[in-house]
């Protein structure tokens, strides 16, 4: 079943598209990422999914009901700041989510956050932090959760932590849309939509992503005056180790600039090559 | 010639930020130090250009060493051009040379065409890279960046991480600290810490050598020692002992990092 869906979404400050008719769909289940830049909308993507902001046109659905006409129990969310209050403790910041959803006190014993129940949440780090933010959002069983960079700045441990809980989430049927900045986080996701300047891009498993997607690899002997030459074609030129990748741009173009003595050869991309490439 | 860390501690009244820390660096080499918040990256960056003071161990820095503090500490009220003709002046450099390099760099950095905003209004991709910018321009023999990607999305890592490259390049040794585990293998030596102290160092192919025990993959969760990757489940071995029901697998970084961690958490 379709529980989150973005028809043809929307947002316009002034002359600024911060989304551009966007559409995507989680499944009951799933665990999609959104991907993009900073700036490309993925964060005002999820608020509109959220009803937190209205759209300039389209519109946000879950469970097929337009997102201001939904039962705000059946949502779940953790934001960038996450939404915590930093001068209340663990129990107090848990006990008024509770409250609030008219929903039974959770089991701080089986998140694992019974050893810090009376400490202040400014007290804590921040993977524990994220990791109350987790339990207020899944307090009330949503439907729909919906995770602004939900493992930023937490080490690796935590990561693998808050992941399990992302799938367990999704296991239990709910569906899951999570904004990341690691790539590598990528690959936990059953799709990912890439956004760009407010549209959306690309989107399917990351092998799916990448099919086929190459880059150049050139060997270090090339001169900084053809590489500029290379990136004047719109490609984009990295150094890589002794030698440089060159996204966007055909072998034999790099090959004609660079020269003949130049090792110009074409190789699988990575997916933040294929990113990149889609991005640009 | 070696600079570096050894056998370095530091400790903040009863808080040990780090905990007999080692890591050598080098010219023309970059080492990755990586780890989530309240790791002890910062501390580190710190005590190798000597902003912090160590309770034992030993620190040995160059003459001309550079940091980037985590805020990329560009001036927001200044044009691009002002910040590094500022740190120019700061630093003594010849005008006619500083004129250069200066060039160079807005070359090499994609800043050009920006030359006359305000840092208040570069991007974080942008002013991370000007504060890069600003700090190799004396032409340091050792640069440390703390945290210069953080925020940034992965198209101004690549970016950044480009320049950076070319930095090393040039002949000096970087010491970058990060919290993306995706980012160690680009550097040549990786340190990974947890709560200030060190869960893997080493070369990429070390690190990954050096994991004890065998790591195998399942298609569920098998007790305390297993953790969620992409689609399928690891399963740590302490004593390598095969685990049924589970193939054994390849290690990558991010396996020996969370395994140093787990370790951790068992003593």
């Amino acid at each position: 079943m379709t529980s989150i869906e973005a028809d043809s979404l929307s947002k316009r400050y002034g002359n600024v598209h911060a989304v551009d008719d966007l559409s995507l769909a989680v499944q009951s289940g799933e665990v999609v990422g959104l991907l993009g830049a900073n700036g490309a909308g993925k964060t005002t993507t999820m608020k509109m999914l959220l009803g937190l902001l209205t759209p300039s046109s389209g519109i946000a659905l879950i469970a097929g009901q337009p997102v201001r006409s939904v039962d705000r129990r059946s949502m779940g969310y953790v934001p960038q700041g996450l939404g915590l209050y930093r001068d209340l403790t663990v129990s107090e910041n848990v006990a008024f989510a509770a409250a609030s959803f008219g929903v039974v006190f959770p089991d701080l014993e089986r998140a694992g956050l019974a050893d810090v129940a009376d400490q202040r949440i400014g007290r804590l780090s921040l993977g524990t932090q994220r990791r109350v933010a987790f339990l207020v959002a899944r307090a009330h069983d949503p439907s729909v959760l919906i995770l602004d960079e939900p493992t930023s700045g937490v080490g690796p441990l935590g990561r693998a932590h808050l992941w399990e809980t992302i799938r367990e989430t999704a296991a239990s049927g709910a569906a899951v849309l999570v904004s990341t900045h690691h790539m590598d986080e990528a690959e936990e996701c059953d799709r990912v939509v890439l956004v760009a300047r407010g549209r959306g891009v690309a989107s399917g498993s990351v092998k799916e992503v990448i099919a086929g997607a190459v880059s150049v690899s050139v060997s270090g002997d090339a001169t900084d005056e053809s590489l500029k030459a290379v990136a004047a074609t719109g490609a984009t030129v990295l150094a890589d180790g002794p030698g440089w990748r060159v996204v966007g741009a055909d072998r034999d173009v790099v090959a004609g600039l660079v020269g003949p003595s130049v090792r110009v050869s074409e190789v699988p991309a990575t997916f933040e090559e294929a990113f990149v490439a889609l991005s640009s | 010639m070696t600079w570096g860390v050894e056998s370095v501690s530091v400790a903040f009244g009863d808080h040990i930020a780090l905990d007999d820390v080692t890591l050598s660096l080098e010219p023309g080499r970059i080492a990755v130090v990586v780890g989530g918040d309240g790791a002890g990256k910062t501390t580190l960056c710190r005590t190798v250009v000597g902003l912090e003071e160590v309770t034992t161990g030993e620190v040995s820095r160059p003459p001309r060493t550079c940091f980037q503090p985590e805020s990329s500490g560009v001036w927001v009220d200044l044009t691009v051009i002002e910040n590094l003709d500022f740190v120019a002046r700061g630093y003594g450099l010849d005008p006619v040379h500083a004129r250069s390099r200066i060039e160079e760099l807005l070359d090499v950095t994609n800043l050009a065409d920006a030359r006359d905003r305000l840092g208040r209004q570069l991007s974080g991709g942008m002013q991370q890279r000007l504060g890069v910018a600003m700090a190799v321009l004396s032409e340091p023999e050792l640069l440390v960046l703390d945290e210069p990607t953080t925020g940034l999305d992965p198209i101004s890592r690549l970016e950044l991480w480009s320049f950076i490259n070319r930095s090393a390049r040039e002949g000096r040794a970087v010491l970058v600290s990060t919290t993306y585990l995706d980012e160690a293998p680009r550097g040549d030596m990786i340190l990974a810490l947890d709560e200030g102290r060190v869960l893997a160092s080493g070369s990429l192919d070390e690190a990954v050598r050096t994991m004890p025990g065998k790591l195998f993959e399942s298609d569920r969760k098998m007790g305390a020692l297993s953790w969620h990757r992409g689609r399928s489940w690891r399963v740590w071995s302490p004593n390598g002992e095969l685990v049924p029901g589970a193939s054994e697998t390849v290690p990558d970084l991010a396996d020996v990092v969370t395994v140093a961690a787990l370790a951790g958490e068992q003593v």
